[in-house]
């Protein structure tokens, strides 16, 4: 089952704890056995899962809790721009690694889940503005902050 | 177009989001502008090293089984017509997720070739590009001995390329060989490295001959190595070199 081990990967990520993921995942995959009529053939099926885990998410006692608003709009133009300061020496070591997760870990939730969603399982804009049911520029406004943020909290600790 | 503004479709770029006229002129861009393509290949390190890390979290064999039993379709044949719903949805989800599985083939095909292209694109921009240079091929091949777990052969007559030199490349901590030609005003990267089970699932299913981002790619295993050939060539030079190789394997 492919979908399943990006499934896991994405909701372990999203918990934060492992009992938690196990039940998200076992749920979202409930949702999709009875809620299958509902899918339109010819849509995007991983997009689909994706959607019906994360919505399984935020109705869960930790994703209720979660903060899914950041300080600043998501069209503010300073945040759409592209720095392309990255710490020096980032070698895929396993310190390095650690602390690349420490950071995605620190980040809000609305931040963390595109750059899994996008650098992790590598879908398309579209894609990720379908399972996250926002627009594509709002992907592009997040990815941009959510990379900033990765880079600046790497800058404090490499 | 100033470099300012290519630099704010970089993320774009790495993210395989350009449409092909734009991706077709920021390339050329990126040919022309050293700190550019030094900022492109940054960017798509960081993603890469992103992608590393964030792949961190398996699940327990206990969790799959759940699962499996749960979208199984129920052992109890039909016997009345409240079973038949829940057996057909159970079977077009797993008619869903087969055609996942080769959705997932093709992910993973599209994953590596990504990656290979990032390390053309790096050598490209790197100061240092090769750690032997000579377009000799009794010098360059020798000089992979010892440092690579195989040998490979080259061609006698390379014409129209031209051998630029070589260095040794890892892809998932496996090294192999990336030789580097040049074809006009084109560089072209030949990889080479040991088979693997995997590559032979992702590249059987699909074209030996494709296109990724700007680049014509061609693949193919040979005597347990599995080659790359990767440019900003037609795919007719592409084939033409692939040849050459493949019949220096065979010879």
């Amino acid at each position: 089952m492919p979908l399943f081990d990006s499934l896991f990967n994405f909701a372990r990520w999203l918990a934060q704890n492992r009992e938690e993921a196990e039940d998200l995942v076992q749920e979202t995959y409930a949702k999709a056995i009875k809620g299958f009529r509902s899918f339109q053939p010819g849509t995007n099926f991983r997009a689909w899962m994706f959607r019906i885990l994360r919505n399984t998410f935020l109705n869960s006692r930790t994703g209720l809790k979660t903060s899914m608003t950041v300080a600043l709009e998501d069209d503010d133009p300073a945040a759409q721009a592209v720095t392309a300061e990255t710490p020096e020496s980032l070698l895929l070591n396993s310190t390095t690694q650690r602390l690349i997760q420490e950071a995605i870990e620190k980040l809000p939730v609305i931040f963390r889940e595109v750059v899994l969603l996008c650098d992790v399982e590598e879908m398309s804009y579209q894609e990720i503005s379908e399972a996250l049911s926002i627009p594509i520029g709002t992907v592009m406004s997040r990815l941009a902050r959510a990379r900033k943020a990765l880079r600046e909290e790497l800058s404090k600790t490499l | 177009m100033a470099c300012d503004l290519w630099r704010s479709k970089i993320d774009a770029y790495a993210d395989n989001e350009l449409a092909a006229d734009e991706m077709r002129a920021f390339s050329a861009h990126l040919d022309a502008c050293s700190s550019c393509a030094a900022d492109a290949l940054r960017a798509v390190q960081w993603k890469r090293t992103v992608q590393a890390a964030g792949k961190r979290f398996s699940p327990s064999l206990e969790l799959r089984q759940r699962i499996e039993e749960q979208i199984a379709p129920p052992k109890k044949h039909a016997v009345g017509a409240a079973w038949l719903p829940r057996f057909a949805v159970a079977a077009m989800l797993l008619v869903a997720l087969l055609l996942a599985g080769r959705a997932w083939l093709s992910f993973e095909r599209k994953s590596s070739l990504g990656e290979l292209a990032d390390l053309h694109v790096s050598t490209l921009a790197s100061s240092s590009p090769l750690d032997v240079v000579s377009s000799d091929r009794h010098t360059v091949k020798p000089w992979f001995e010892g440092k690579i777990p195989f040998t490979f052969s080259l061609p006698d007559d390379l014409s129209p390329f031209m051998l630029l030199g070589g260095r040794v490349t890892y892809v998932d901590q496996s090294p192999g060989a990336h030789l580097l030609f040049q074809l006009r005003q084109h560089r072209v990267s030949v990889f080479i490295f040991q088979d693997r089970f995997e590559w032979s699932r992702y590249f059987e299913a699909g074209d030996a001959l494709s296109k990724h981002l700007s680049f014509s790619i061609e693949t193919w295993s040979e005597g347990g190595l599995r080659y790359f050939v990767i440019g900003d060539v037609g795919a007719q030079d592409i084939q033409a070199l692939s040849q050459r190789i493949k019949d220096a394997a065979r010879s």
